[in-house]
């Protein structure tokens, strides 16, 4: 009997129990115990039958004389699919005193059609759960109040745009090859590279990385949580699928990698910090994929899976100070350590795994796609990811500790955040630490096999003197770091003359074009805009109404025309 | 098979005056009886109850029509018993059929919203003439697609365009009388044009039965004076059917109409034009196809194009919230051309599922706009609905502000709508020539979709509320039915396409002669 069910469990996709949860939800928003179960039994459930999917196509039908597979399993789906159904419990852990409804219900069906793309055997069906992200995520940061009107509308119509991009490809991809399945490809047509471009638009890739952390803190205290998760790791994950070893996209990952450290640098909101560090880290995971190696490809696996439960924690604990704070600016918060020990400690605990720290998770996984580069003789790129380790620790392995939790003494004395949510990041903080401790967790779901062995004297010492010294320019540099519009001159170590000359260089020379270039694009934009009004506008030529003889005119010469060219 | 269908099967197997070989005749004497009874009946409720009970037969016959047609083929009528060519012949095909169903089915759907809606926009002595009216305009329409005469199809035409400029006309805005007259003058020009393109083709070949023409035409060959009545007839239904830059009666006429009407014309009457001019295109003139002389096709595609991007970027700027649907309209006619002027399967396919879906879409949105006006009526004056009389909408009226955000998804075309089908299809049929850039008009369109669409949507969900609305002023749940009936289609549709694709494309495939 036990078998038979499973065997019927196994046909249902599991990103469609969260999907219905989500769905459920707003009829249970009045009993708060049914709503509290639905919300941390629907992740379980669906993570139950994430592993009860078979190896290969499990459903597959007929739909406008194409073949589609719905649900289609290996071992990098299931590990991606493993940790959004992990990070759904968690997130609806974390979440579970969020009156606002709407949120969680879009956070549900986010999470179930992120899961839901995982498992797509073909380009429709993956295409129809990117666009329900797409619709999910929005509501997600339209849930965070009237502030997250604007930047939720920007966020819709970049993902829009990154929709029909994919659209288009998709479209041209079945018309010139005839296939939907979903399978490696080779960037070498339009079409592919239309595909690509809509995966790298997900991803955070230039010149689209600024909707990230646009959008992401604009949401509610738990919303960026959830939203933290599940749109850049599904863009790594079909890159992973669909392009792995295209040589652009290490170029790609190592500006977005170091893109994330500027601005994280510059940036004073934690949250906003948080969110370009995401664009960081998936920096790192695409230049992996850009290897292309078993060993790259294996870290990139690994990164995005350890990066999503660390970074969930990191966020997890800058929101719970939002919540019992209210405060988002780094400038307004500090020594918060006194009265939210756990928090602080939760946090630390992710900005370690952030940073690679030994025995955290970060060291295992992100070593694999530095030694990747390696392998392959890839000098230049493995000496750019080695430094942008060190920036990583800068901006969140201490940045974000430091100022939100010791420096000074802001006078705030808020409480810990109620139970569930130091639960769920107490849960997430003993992964961050078992998957580092215990490596072979970890490589045990990693698509490929692993014949990698991090703790080696050469690597821990390797990796902590880099720590040790990036640590150490935090502190000597703090004065700069505080106050990111001056620089101080007086001093004169090495990195205060080196870091604050390239930030002042970069402030001073690239910075101000930069500016230029976008008020002109503001200029153009504007001027197009006004040009289209002029036209296209409620007394523009096409917009206004138009007196009848020129209807007749429009007539005689749309007759005329059509005479002439067809006698001509 | 319900036993009314078996029935009327039955029937059509016997001979003479049994009721399955008289649809064809039903199809267009009934509506056209029903509008002289309610005529002569001058109340309201009574003229809504008669034209409830014609319009919802319709469908029925409809659809027993196109059960006859998959079961045994092309129906052959002879109206009044004198036989084709010299006499009128009423011809049902796999796309007769479909449209057909199309406009029935539409109109019957929508006749639960005219009761309250109607009586709220019309003056009671007028209710009645009204419904006349209406049920006039759907014999037309009806008996345009139908007939298998060009003459009668022409006498059809213009019943539909008459009782049209009436309705019109009877919107509360002032502005509806120029908008009804602009439209009378254009249409009457589209209308001359095409008997001109008629006349020319019968001095030519001596028949009107069309497909008799076609057969002629086709021993004739491309002449010039066969040119000439194909630049006529194309001309006047591109006028008829809003093709762009012929577009610019149309947005008066369907922002000033009344709720009801705008929701008609905008589901059936450019939809019955364009079948016309399908008919014309491949049937009578099946030659052009073949001639690359002749850059008919190119032209279609160019001013489609044009007018998917152009008249969408007019409904970004637009004020007015029915007017901003008309001008959507406009470019998802760009749409449907497109697909004529393809010419290939996957596209003609596109262009005429786009016919339903179009119709399912757009019906659910200009009902939802006219609940809404509804409503709004009740609490202050108002003779046309701004964007900014939408305000916070959204929250007090959340089923049909609901149902147009479904409306405005499948406009946008977002996969699980029925926009999303036809699109795919287009899509489809533009790669088969090759034609990249068409793809990226399509999605650009979609794209300024996005944004006109978003400005409704942001308005009515994300704004404070304008106005405190009274209870009474609901919209009752026989308009809630209709509403719900073309939001329902809508996501249905766009998962089981048979009813969609499925008919479209047996029809695409007979007018290409790839199929019986």
């Amino acid at each position: 009997m036990t078998t038979d069910l499973w065997a019927i469990g196994s046909l249902v996709p599991p990103g469609l129990v969260l999907i219905a949860a989500g769905l459920l939800l707003p009829a249970l928003s009045g009993s708060g115990l049914w709503r509290a179960a639905l919300l941390l039994v629907a992740p379980l459930v669906t993570l139950a039958l994430v592993w009860q999917v078979p190896d290969g196509a499990a459903i597959a039908f007929d739909y406008l004389g194409y073949r589609l597979v719905p649900l289609k399993a290996d071992a990098l789906a299931r590990l991606f699919a493993t940790v959004f159904a992990g990070m759904a419990f968690a997130g609806a852990l974390f979440a579970l005193n969020q009156r606002r409804t709407l949120e969680l219900a879009a956070a549900f069906i986010y999470a179930g059609s992120a899961i839901g793309a995982v498992f797509a055997g073909d380009l429709i069906t993956l295409f129809v759960f990117w666009e329900l992200m797409a619709i999910g995520s929005t509501l997600v940061i339209w849930a965070g109040g009237r502030g997250a009107a604007g930047a939720g509308l920007r966020y819709a119509a970049i993902h829009l745009l990154g929709g029909a991009l994919l659209m288009a490809g998709i479209a041209g991809e079945v018309a010139s090859t005839g296939d939907l399945a979903f399978k490696a490809m080779a960037a070498d047509s339009w079409p592919r590279y239309l595909i690509l471009a809509g995966f790298l638009i997900n991803a955070g890739a230039p010149p689209f990385s600024a909707w990230l952390a646009d959008a992401y803190p604009e949401a509610s205290w738990s919303g960026t949580v959830f939203l933290s998760a599940f749109t850049t790791k599904t863009a790594v994950y079909v890159l992973l699928r669909g392009f792995p070893g295209t040589e652009l996209l290490i170029y790609v990952g190592l500006y977005m990698v170091f893109y994330g450290i500027i601005y994280a640098i510059l940036e004073n909101d934690m949250r906003r910090i948080l969110a370009y560090s995401i664009v960081n880290q998936v920096g790192f995971m695409i230049a992996g994929i850009g290897i292309g190696s078993q060993m790259a490809l294996n870290g990139a696996a690994a990164h995005a899976f350890v990066h999503i439960i660390y970074k969930a924690l990191l966020l997890m604990s800058a929101g719970s100070v939002l919540l019992m704070t209210g405060r988002r600016k780094c400038t307004e918060l500090g020594g918060l350590f006194r009265t939210m020990p756990l928090t602080s400690i939760c946090g630390i605990i992710g900005a370690l795994s952030i940073s690679s720290f030994p025995l955290t998770s970060g060291f295992p996984a992100k070593a694999m796609i530095s030694q990747g580069a390696a392998d392959a003789q890839l000098a230049v790129v493995w000496f750019l990811l080695a430094a942008a380790s060190a920036g990583v620790f800068l901006h969140a392995g201490i940045k974000f500790p430091w100022f939100v939790f010791f420096q000074r003494d802001s006078g705030l004395r808020p409480d810990e955040p109620p139970w569930n949510m130091r639960a769920a990041m107490v849960l997430f903080a003993i992964a961050s630490l078992a998957f580092g401790v215990a490596p072979a967790w970890l490589y045990a779901l990693l698509p490929y096999d692993v014949a990698y062995v991090p703790y080696t004297p050469s690597h821990v010492v390797y990796q902590l003197q880099l720590l040790l010294f990036s640590g150490l320019a935090f502190f000597v540099m703090l004065g700069w770091l505080k106050r990111t519009e001056t620089i101080t001159l007086d001093t004169d170590w090495f990195y205060r003359r080196l870091a604050p000359w390239l930030v002042a260089w970069f402030a001073a020379h690239v910075t101000p074009h930069l500016q230029r270039l976008a008020d002109r694009a503001q200029g153009y934009s504007n001027r197009l805009l006004a040009e289209l009004y002029r036209h296209h506008g409620p007394e523009g030529v096409l917009g206004r109404h138009w007196p009848t003889g020129n209807m007749a005119f429009w007539i005689t010469l749309m007759l005329g025309l059509s005479l002439l060219m067809y006698y001509a | 098979m319900s036993e009314g269908a078996l029935l009327l099967t039955a029937a059509a197997g016997g001979r003479g005056l049994a009721l399955g070989a008289q649809l064809p005749a039903l199809q267009v004497v009934a509506p056209l009886l029903g509008a002289i009874l309610c005529a002569f009946l001058r109340k309201g409720v009574l003229a809504w109850a008669i034209a409830s009970l014609v319009t919802w037969a319709m469908p029925v016959v409809a659809l027993a029509l196109l059960w006859q047609v998959q079961t045994a083929g092309a129906i052959s009528y002879a109206m009044g018993g004198w036989a084709p060519p010299w006499g009128i012949e009423y011809r049902v095909d796999a796309l007769t059929a479909f449209v057909l169903l199309l406009v029935s089915g539409a109109a019957a759907l929508m006749m639960p919203f005219a009761r309250k809606s109607v009586a709220g926009e019309v003056d009671g002595d007028k209710q009645a003439w009204f419904y006349t009216m209406f049920l006039l305009c759907l014999a037309g329409l009806l008996g345009i697609t139908i007939t298998g005469d060009a003459f009668n199809a022409f006498v059809f035409l213009e019943i539909s365009s008459l009782s049209t400029y009436v309705m019109i006309a009877l919107g509360r805005d002032r502005r509806a009388l120029v908008a009804a007259y602009q439209y009378l003058i254009m249409g009457t020009i589209g209308a001359t044009l095409y008997v001109l393109g008629v006349g020319l083709l019968y001095t030519l070949t001596g028949t009107l039965n069309l497909v008799d023409l076609g057969t002629r035409l086709d021993a004739i060959g491309m002449t010039p004076p066969v040119l000439a009545a194909l630049s006529f007839l194309t001309v006047g239904i591109s006028l008829k059917l809003a093709l762009f830059p012929l577009h610019a009666w149309l947005p008066g006429a369907y922002a000033y109409a009344p709720s009801f009407v705008t929701a008609f014309l905008a589901a059936t009457a450019t939809k019955v034009a364009v079948y016309l001019l399908v008919r014309y295109l491949y049937s009578v003139f099946p030659l052009v196809r073949m001639l690359s002389e002749v850059p008919l096709f190119e032209l279609l595609v160019a001013l489609s194009i044009a007018g998917m991007l152009g008249a969408s970027l007019v409904a970004v700027f637009q004020d007015n919230v029915k007017r901003l649907l008309a001008y959507s309209s406009v470019a998802q006619v760009g749409y449907i051309m497109l697909g004529v002027g393809l010419a290939n399967e996957p596209g003609l396919t596109g262009a005429l599922a786009h016919l339903m879906n179009h119709a399912v879409t757009k019906a659910a949105l200009f009902l939802a706009v006219g609940a809404a006006y509804y409503r709004l009526c009740t609490v202050r004056e108002l003779t046309t609905l701004r964007l900014s009389d939408l305000a916070g909408l959204g929250r007090q009226m959340p089923v049909t502000l609901g149902i147009f955000t479904l409306g405005g998804l499948s406009i946008i075309g977002v996969p699980g709508t029925a926009g999303f089908i036809s699109k795919w299809y287009l899509a489809l049929g533009a790669l088969e020539h090759g034609w990249w850039w068409v793809v990226v008009a399509i999605m650009a369109s979609s794209l300024i979709a996005v944004v006109y669409i978003g400005r409704v949507i942001e308005v009515a969900w994300f704004r404070p509320a304008a106005t405190a609305l009274a209870e009474a002023g609901r919209p009752n749940a026989a308009m809630y039915l209709s509403m719900a009936a073309f939001a329902a289609l809508t996501v249905y549709l766009g998962f089981a396409t048979e009813w969609s694709v499925g008919l479209a494309g047996r029809a695409a495939r007979m007018l290409l002669e790839l199929a019986p």
